[in-house]
């Protein structure tokens, strides 16, 4: 058994890699995705006021800054017994929006888009942002990054700082919004709608028109069946912030919807001895039968395709029409391509913005009422939102002062996990062949969970680009034979 | 000016916040890549391997930035790597510099955090008890490894000679600007400095009542931030509301306070200091006009480790295990 690793540096949450074993003929006979993503939250958050936890939890990952702040701040909310004012909903979901515009920015630019824009055979050290600004010319590139950077200035603005916010209250929010600040938000929201149509335009320009490329987006090496989950609203739409998790098969049927503490009732994660990153698997559909694919699987994922999978619509009119020009595109639903990933993301940007706009125009959203203070405590909350990368559930418990007694938290990675486990593995015996391994493997692999967006790859999403790997192929007695990486 | 500075950037363990303070520069950046050479930024933006970097002549990258503690082998690795091949290093916010949030999890064992992780967690489901292990044979044939944990989160200054600090969880983008024309001008305090106004977040905070003329008078009763909003005027550890402003870099323009919730002590603590926990124990005790309001701090913050070390444990004369 030959064994190659594909080596990842290691990442914020860890290190993560891959170990693929070749059979005799030097075809893949396996194929492994590990994670080391482990920190130790649960443990430490204990003994802490439930109302500290927000912007300390924030630090789990710098990228995506704004959503365990969100998903904890809603469990407070459970924890003191109170629904949040109107205002205080509302300002969080402006700043939540703010959040999915520049962070699904940075994934597209930095990550996704670079793999299509200077293509997935260039050189890793041309396939990122720099390359891609250097494609589609610095005009652009200045412009985007400065669009994005509007976004930031609303997150600093609402959050107290441009990163790890802090205006988390139970039953609300710490800091109105005053009429000056509004009129400056809805000016930058029509600007960030701008960025959003962009955005398409490019995935639209250099994706859909190429031919190459779609064989690439519609391939079955990057096809991966399996069920999925997310956040849809009471006419059944794609959310974010708050709504009802709904799950579906992989031929579109409902598997049931819950809200809050209903997850354990759906959700079970399994520990496997050679990964730091637990398997969650829906309990619904059968007990834990092993990372699976296709008819029978109970493995799922989340995120930007999920959505678009489980929701029906977009509760905004240029997102809209997006969505249904995506579905017309693949028209088989649910779409199990995950390159779509990508194309996914470009509409959620858009709607995010459109979302945006609305708030900011919205006269209720400078009223001081940005609290309920009304508190009860119940010793309990979950918080389930829709995180770029998606659903993340934050769940804890609490003595009678609201002091932290336990905690649980599910990230979308961890949903994911399977799945990407799954995805590497068919790239793998897609291009390995006959023992013939080379740098382009590099490439393709990483676009096989590139599209997941992970989390343990956080650190990736800088201007620089690309998750760096290293491949090492052994003989079958141990000995190293050939060390490919492009770091 | 001159030639381009050589820059590199690492991030240790941490969240790539810090990275995003960067990023956060929006098209600043561009500008900024103007008179900065980046010739290593794990993960790297030009065709530059780890091989290369520790192939570099040693002292040959003129400024280096080094964010996130140090967890694993590998970070320990990188960061005397880079230690050799720069002229200045900077541990770059409060994870790099004091040991950060993540920091937190010395107060608990490994094995206190795996079982939490891995056997009690609500939807955890692990029939075996099994924790994911260094080396393991999966059915027989697949020999699959990962990297151990180490057995405490350290700073970067427990590794190598660090030349200066920058706090923050993390540093506001506009310090990065600053931090790089410092050095770029010279105008630097001695080795070993943190890179900082030297003010207190008090001094720069719009709510301190010497801006009023006012006397601080004795707290009587201290408050959580459930105990009555954050009123949006004056200093809110007059209100009762523990805030570590007094003994705390203000480089973030009191930023937390700006949005009415009061300073936990990321921005690192004011020249002086040798340990932060302490410090804070001290300052807020100072405040504090009586016993009873002594008992209602202990009650409301039963674990006041949690509180007076949340950025700095594994940086304190403590290291950790502070029950």
């Amino acid at each position: 058994m030959k064994k190659i690793e594909i080596n990842p540096i290691t990442r914020l949450e860890g290190h993560g890699k891959i170990a693929i074993f070749l059979d005799d003929a030097g075809n893949v006979d396996d194929a492994f995705f590990q994670t080391v993503e482990f920190r130790g939250y649960e443990k430490f958050l204990q003994g802490m006021p439930m109302e500290e936890v927000p912007r300390t939890v924030s630090t789990i990952c710098g990228v995506c800054r704004g959503v365990h702040f969100t998903a904890s701040m809603k469990a407070s909310d459970g924890v003191f017994g109170v629904t949040p004012t109107s205002t205080g909903r509302k300002l969080r979901e402006m700043y939540f929006n703010a959040h999915y515009i520049e962070d699904h920015a940075v994934i597209l630019y930095a990550l996704g888009f670079p793999d299509f824009v200077v293509g997935p055979e260039a050189s890793p050290a041309e396939r990122n942002i720099i390359g891609l600004i250097g494609k589609v010319g610095a005009e652009i590139g200045r412009e985007v990054l400065r669009k994005r950077g509007l976004a930031v200035k609303i997150f600093e603005m609402l959050g107290g700082k441009p990163n790890h916010p802090v205006a988390a209250l139970p039953g609300g929010w710490s800091k109105r919004l005053t009429e000056e600040e509004r009129v400056q938000v809805a000016g930058w929201a029509d600007e960030l709608v701008e960025l959003g149509k962009l955005t398409l335009q490019v995935f639209d320009n250099v994706v859909l028109k190429n031919e190459a490329y779609m064989k690439l987006v519609t391939g079955d090496m990057y096809k991966v069946p399996v069920n999925y989950m997310g956040s849809v609203d009471e006419k059944g739409r794609v959310t974010y912030y708050d709504g009802t998790q709904k799950v579906i098969d992989l031929n579109g049927r409902e598997v049931g919807t819950f809200t809050g503490k209903g997850y354990l009732d759906f959700i079970s994660e399994r520990v496997l001895p050679w990964s730091y990153l637990k398997f969650p698997y829906q309990k619904k559909m059968g007990p834990w039968s092993g990372i699976t694919e296709g008819e029978g699987t109970n493995m799922y994922c989340v995120g930007p395709l999920a959505r678009m999978n489980v929701g029906n619509g977009m509760d905004t009119p240029l997102a809209q029409a997006a969505y249904e020009q995506f579905h017309e595109t693949f028209n088989s639903r649910p779409v199990h391509y995950i390159q779509a990933y990508h194309w996914a993301r470009a509409i959620e940007l858009l709607s995010a913005a459109e979302k945006l706009k609305i708030l900011a125009a919205d006269p209720e959203i400078t009223s001081p009422d940005t609290v309920n203070q009304n508190y009860a405590i119940t010793g309990e909350g979950v918080g389930i939102i829709e995180a770029p990368r998606g659903t993340l559930i934050h769940h804890y418990q609490t003595d009678d002062k609201g002091i932290v007694t336990n905690a649980n938290l599910i990230v979308a990675t961890t949903h994911n996990n399977g799945p990407i486990n799954l995805a590497v593995k068919k790239a793998a015996k897609h291009f390995i062949k006959d023992g013939q391994v080379n740098e382009g493997l590099l490439n393709y692999v990483e676009m096989a969970f590139r599209p997941y967006d992970l989390c343990l790859a956080c650190a990736t999403h800088t201007v620089t680009g690309g998750v760096p790997l290293k491949i090492e192929i052994f003989e079958s007695d141990g000995t190293l034979r050939e060390e490919l990486s492009n770091f | 000016m001159a030639d381009k500075i050589k820059f590199a950037f690492l991030l240790a363990g941490g969240c790539a916040g810090c990275e995003m303070a960067l990023v956060d520069l929006s098209e600043n950046l561009l500008d900024a890549l103007e008179h900065i050479e980046v010739v290593f930024w794990a993960p790297t933006v030009a065709d530059v391997k780890y091989k290369d970097l520790e192939a570099m002549a040693d002292k040959s990258i003129d400024l280096a930035f080094v964010d996130g503690m140090v967890r694993l082998s590998e970070h320990e690795h990188m960061v005397r790597v880079l230690r050799a091949k720069s002229k200045i290093l900077v541990a770059f916010g409060a994870c790099a510099s004091l040991g950060g949030i993540p920091g937190m999890a010395n107060i608990h064992t490994n094995d206190e955090l795996f079982k939490q992780a891995y056997k009690d967690t609500f939807s955890t489901e692990n029939p075996d008890g099994v924790y994911p292990q260094p080396q393991y044979f999966l059915d027989g044939k697949y020999d699959l490894t990962l990297p151990a944990f180490q057995d405490k989160v350290r700073t970067i200054q427990d590794l190598v000679e660090v030349d200066y600090y920058v706090g923050g969880c993390p540093p506001h983008h506009s310090f990065v600007a600053k931090a790089v024309e410092a050095i770029v001008t010279g105008n630097l305090p001695p080795k070993g400095s943190w890179l900082t106004s030297g003010k207190a977040v008090c001094d720069v905070c719009k709510r301190n009542p010497a801006n009023e003329e006012l006397e601080r008078l004795p707290v009587e009763t201290v408050k959580r931030t459930v105990d009555g909003m954050p009123e949006e005027k004056g200093c809110l550890l007059q209100h009762g509301f523990v805030c570590l402003g007094p003994i705390t870099q203000g480089d973030c323009g009191a930023s937390c306070l700006n949005v009415n919730m009061p300073c936990r002590g990321c921005g690192g603590p004011i020249p002086g200091i040798k340990d932060y926990g302490a410090r804070a124990v001290s300052a807020i005790g100072s405040i504090l006009g009586s016993e009873a309001a002594t008992d209602s701090l202990l009650e409301k913050f039963p674990v006041l480790s949690k509180l007076v070390y949340r950025y700095s444990l594994p940086a304190s004369r403590l290291k950790s295990n502070v029950r």
